[in-house]
């Protein structure tokens, strides 16, 4: 049940978006989000909708482990669209219920909404953490990130919290299944009763998990003292980050299409 | 000052302290010293210390008492900074469990943080992650992420990790202890290998008997006191001592010292392996039969 979360998981592969400089898609990134939210007619939202589409292709990762990922963001979606329908008052009304008034414009914008949350979710997905190792991403922020250190933020010590917090994501989601499962063989019962008493049920798996997760990191602590690890000065990187033509390309490619958006909003 | 000698430890002392502020010796001093290029098993029932030395050894926890020479280092004394790290990056150390030590999400930057921490430049931390990779048999996995591997696999990653520091010595903490079989054999192998072929001097703390016949040299330690120190072979004959203080023995040689003491029989009670113990048995029949045609 644990294992199908695909959010934030690396997808290893030797695609475009793959080989793309990891600084280079922090700020491609926050250029598409710019886009997802500069849409707001129809025709930009289809074109922004394609492009996440086209990203899917680009990447070569199998369509159907994005849209499962979907799968896990589906109520906060359906929320979004029912708000918007029941809420958004304009000039069209369809239905009047009693104080229930759904009007065209309440449709118009749940759909938009779920255009925004899907297209932001397959997009940032995959342009930056399907198609972008963990190491490679923290790697990028903390270089992207490195002129605060001058204000005394502590980056480096950020992207190594981030990494390590990556790295044990599946270890954590394999402790805690084995937890359910010892829970269960002992009569714990998750799946029935009211929500406080399921809420109530979930005691008993947050506090080993929690006891064991201390416990690794305190091991883990020592075991990069070992390695001699001792904060962020002095260390070396192995893999040299270089920013190729390609880099450049796909950044002009997307600027062109927030020119296009832009312009959109314009005519229409 | 002994060159020969990677770590001489001298009447080393060191204790807990607990809740009601009172001291809990763990280790009574200790006098040992490991030669560079060896293969020391240390093997202990729970509670004799083991670990704490290996965390001694490694500068985690520092001695009450005694002196501590690490690499031609007194390591009792005030450090600076770069002391511990010469000495961390010269002793190695790979723990229990392979999930709590690695770092990274890709096998081949996990191996590359160690050399990372020291500062090396990318071409060469690149050299020695494909080496240490190969080192260990692990280069087709050098992309994977460890949550994909096994538990032999992920421990010979950890293994990678350090070798890629180029260390003097590797302290292996009952690093076998949460493997399956097959993982064990696998990691044993391993070490073996390093120890023979990169000279690296292995101290290998366990609780399993079959993993410190491998060794040259077998410490027992007994609450914080050195019980024994000698060859396995030796270590292994006294199957009564050694059960005193709740260590088994190889199940051949505790058969072969039955067979002599309870059994009678005149066979050798310093057998280690099955095929010295079949040997022994049929030298012993033989000699039955022909005392027997005598008659």
């Amino acid at each position: 049940m644990l294992k199908d979360i695909t959010l934030g998981q690396y997808f290893p592969g030797d695609s475009i978006l793959h080989r793309l400089d990891p600084r280079m898609k922090i700020f491609l990134i926050v250029i598409y989000i710019v886009t997802i939210f500069v849409a707001n007619n129809p025709v930009s939202f289809a074109l922004v909708l394609a492009s996440a589409f086209i990203l899917v292709l680009l990447s070569r990762i199998p369509a159907k482990l994005i849209f499962g990922g979907l799968k896990a963001v589906f109520f906060i979606m359906l929320f979004t669209a029912v708000i918007n329908i029941f809420w958004t008052s304009g000039e069209h009304l369809l239905v009047s219920f009693g104080i229930v008034k759904i009007y065209r414009e309440g449709i118009e914008y749940a759909i938009f909404m779920v255009v925004r949350v899907i297209s932001l979710i397959v997009g940032s997905s995959v342009l930056l953490t399907y198609t972008t190792s963990p190491i490679a991403l923290t790697d990028g922020l903390e270089r992207v990130l490195a002129p605060l250190k001058v204000l005394h933020i502590p980056v480096h010590e950020f992207s190594m919290m981030m990494t390590i917090a990556l790295r044990f994501i599946p270890t954590l989601i394999e402790e805690t299944d084995r937890i359910i499962n010892a829970q269960k063989a002992r009569g714990t019962d998750f799946s029935s009763g009211t929500l406080m008493q399921r809420a109530k049920a979930l005691i008993p798996i947050m506090v080993p998990l929690f006891v064991s997760a201390f416990h690794r990191a305190d091991e883990l602590a020592v075991a990069m003292e070992c390695r001699c690890y001792r904060g962020g000065e002095g260390r070396t990187r192995m893999t040299k980050l270089h920013l190729h033509a390609r880099d450049f390309i796909v950044l002009a490619v997307l600027v062109l299409f927030l020119g296009v958006i832009i312009s959109m909003n314009i005519w229409f | 000052m002994n060159q020969n000698l990677i770590i001489e430890a001298k009447n080393l002392c060191f204790s807990y302290k607990n809740e009601n502020g009172n001291h809990l010796p763990v280790l009574r001093d200790l006098t040992f010293s490991i030669e560079r290029g060896s293969f020391v098993a240390i093997l202990g029932h729970n509670g004799s210390g083991k670990s704490t030395l290996a965390k001694l050894l490694n500068l985690i926890l520092t001695p009450d008492s005694g002196s501590l020479m690490v690499d031609g280092i007194d390591v009792t004394g005030e450090l600076s900074e770069d002391d511990l790290y010469r000495l961390r990056r010269k002793v190695g150390m790979v723990f229990q469990n392979p999930d709590n030590q690695l770092v990274a999400t890709i096998v081949e930057e996990d191996i590359a943080f160690g050399p990372e921490n020291l500062g090396i430049s990318p071409d060469e931390i690149r050299q020695r992650v494909d080496d240490a990779l190969a080192a260990v048999n692990m280069t087709e996995f050098a992309k994977h992420s460890p949550s994909q591997l096994s538990g032999g696999q992920k421990q010979r990653i950890a293994i990678a990790g350090i070798i890629a520091m180029l260390p003097d010595c590797i302290i292996f903490d009952e690093s076998t202890a949460m493997l399956d079989p097959i993982g064990r054999a696998e990691v044993m192998e391993t070490i073996e290998r390093l120890n023979r072929e990169k000279g690296i001097t292995v101290l290998l703390i366990t609780h399993y008997m079959d993993e410190a016949l491998r060794a040259d040299r077998v410490i027992a330690m007994n609450q914080g006191e050195i019980y024994m120190d000698d060859t396995p072979r030796r270590v292994f004959s006294r199957v009564d001592e050694l059960q005193k203080i709740g260590l088994d023995v190889p199940q051949v040689t505790q058969l072969a010292y039955r067979l002599a003491t309870d059994g009678g029989m005149d066979i050798p009670t310093d057998i280690l392996h099955s095929a010295e113990a079949v040997e022994a048995l049929v030298k012993f029949y033989e000699k039955m039969t022909v005392g027997g045609d005598g008659k």
